[in-house]
């Protein structure tokens, strides 16, 4: 059985809605040159992580955050070159996560200092699975819903995106796959308390403080 | 001193050197294939720097970045000496990357380039292979590129901090079945250590077992199945990698 945390790797997807697809625009030009062909990926290290209710605070110079809902596969038992009909087996539960980034427009260069500063992803406990086609997110920020998604309009399901990426990576027992985050998510400014929520798999609380000591 | 990582007699040892061979800690004495070796630290978050030497970032036609490029990789990417790495089919430009790794040793936020130096436990040697051809203009250089299964050889040996004198001034040399291909020195990376510690302390806490991939200088060359690609950083270790095709990787 795997822990009741998060402990190995957490990855995450972008581009895998057609909402922000359409949002980002035309992918033709420099410094894109052509849509995605495999999956785009990035990492949350350890650092990242905090639990629900956690108080997070911005890197210096930063005022206001992007916070993206998403839901984490928390991989049960190590998975490598799975396909779409056998890839759901490795998911032991999911995870529900605020991916927090500073705003930045450009998805060209890794965005490290954006995207994986201490605290900027708070995550919940594991819970059992539920079916993601039928789920939706909702972003409250200072108890005003600011963002409503649907988990039906990935382009990769869950199962075609664990096939995909562990065509070339290994999953591990802990890891966590992020299904996808939404391009210029919703912004909360330091200060502010945020709630995520979906059905099924409860709610995860925090809050935004102001710049790191 | 150099510690190493091995798999021997059914056990994780941690081992130090011993004139060539390896010394476990209750004295017994083993000779290079008598055991398996492993990265010689459990790592931790896995740092690499893109375009950090002048030299390479010409030769792949770009301007030196003013910030560092930093990725990141998971542990799956990275295995010990003597291993061997996959490069697929259907690959046509598989390269190398010859690189000095910096062990992190203490926890800290915040560090001053002045008190940098004071955050690394030693150094090990890293080989950062690519290929090319899954190259994309999204968070580039994209995970499937440099974020595959054993595609990072790290090691063999840690070497204390206190028994690297100057890691600004090494040479790096990488050799593809005993021809020189790549050749420089740490003395021209365009972030160095101190900067790469302040830079990534400001925004992320650092802890013992993470580990910075300082960047790799010109001389890349493709690399084929049963290619021995040796990656040796001076006054620190050489590294040892054999390519596979497909059908040996998997072979059962």
């Amino acid at each position: 059985m795997i822990k009741q945390h998060v402990a190995g790797t957490v990855y995450g997807v972008i581009l895998n809605d057609s909402v922000s697809l359409q949002r980002i625009g035309s992918l033709d030009e420099a410094p894109y040159k052509g849509a995605p062909k495999a999956p785009v990926l990035y990492l949350k290290p350890a650092n990242t992580r905090v639990a629900c209710g956690a108080q997070v605070s911005l890197p210096a110079g930063a005022d206001s955050v992007e916070v993206a809902a998403t839901v984490g596969l928390v991989i049960g038992t190590a998975a490598g070159r799975l396909t779409p009909a056998n890839a759901l087996q490795a998911v032991a539960g999911l995870v529900l996560a605020a991916d927090l980034s500073l705003p930045h427009a450009s998805y060209y260069r890794p965005a490290i200092r954006e995207k994986c500063f201490d605290g900027s992803l708070p995550i919940s406990s594991v819970k059992p699975r539920v079916d993601l086609a039928g789920l939706t997110l909702t972003t409250e920020i200072d108890g005003q819903v600011v963002d409503s998604r649907s988990l039906s309009e990935l382009i990769r399901s869950p199962a075609q995106l664990l096939a995909d990426v562990s065509e070339w990576m290994t999953l591990s027992q802990g890891d966590v796959l992020l299904v996808g985050v939404r391009y210029m998510a919703p912004q909360a400014k330091a200060g502010s308390t945020v709630r995520i929520s979906a059905d099924g798999l409860g709610s995860l609380n925090f809050t935004i403080a102001g710049a790191q000591a | 001193m150099k510690r190493g990582r091995i798999a021997y007699n059914g056990a994780v040892h941690q081992v130090t050197e011993a004139n060539g061979r390896v010394r476990l800690a209750d004295g017994r004495l083993l000779a290079e294939g008598q055991f398996q070796w492993l990265p010689p630290v459990e790592v931790g978050t896995v740092f690499a720097l893109g375009l950090n030497y002048a030299d390479h970032a010409r030769e792949l036609a770009f301007k030196a970045p003013e910030v560092p490029l930093v990725f990141l990789k998971g542990p799956n990417a990275i295995t010990g000496h003597k291993a061997q790495t996959r490069r697929p089919a259907d690959a046509t430009y598989m390269h190398y990357e010859c690189e000095l790794a910096v062990v992190i040793g203490k926890t800290g936020k915040n560090v001053t380039k002045a008190e940098a130096m004071d955050m690394v436990a030693g150094y090990t040697v890293a080989n950062d292979y690519a290929i090319r051809d899954y190259l994309e203009n999204y968070y580039r250089p994209n995970l499937r590129v440099k974020n595959r299964d054993a595609c990072t050889p790290l090691g063999p040996w840690l070497v204390d901090a206190a028994d690297v004198a100057n890691p600004m001034a090494l040479k790096l040399t990488t050799r593809v079945n005993g021809q020189t291909t790549q050749q420089g020195t740490t003395a021209d990376m365009i972030f160095d250590i101190p900067t790469l510690i302040e830079y990534l302390s400001s925004f992320m806490t650092l802890n013992p077992g993470d580990v910075i991939l300082t960047g790799t200088p010109e001389g890349l060359a493709d690399v084929k199945p049963g290619d021995v690609i040796e990656t040796e950083v001076e006054g620190v270790c050489c590294l040892i990698n054999t390519i596979v095709d497909d059908a040996t990787y998997f072979a059962n």
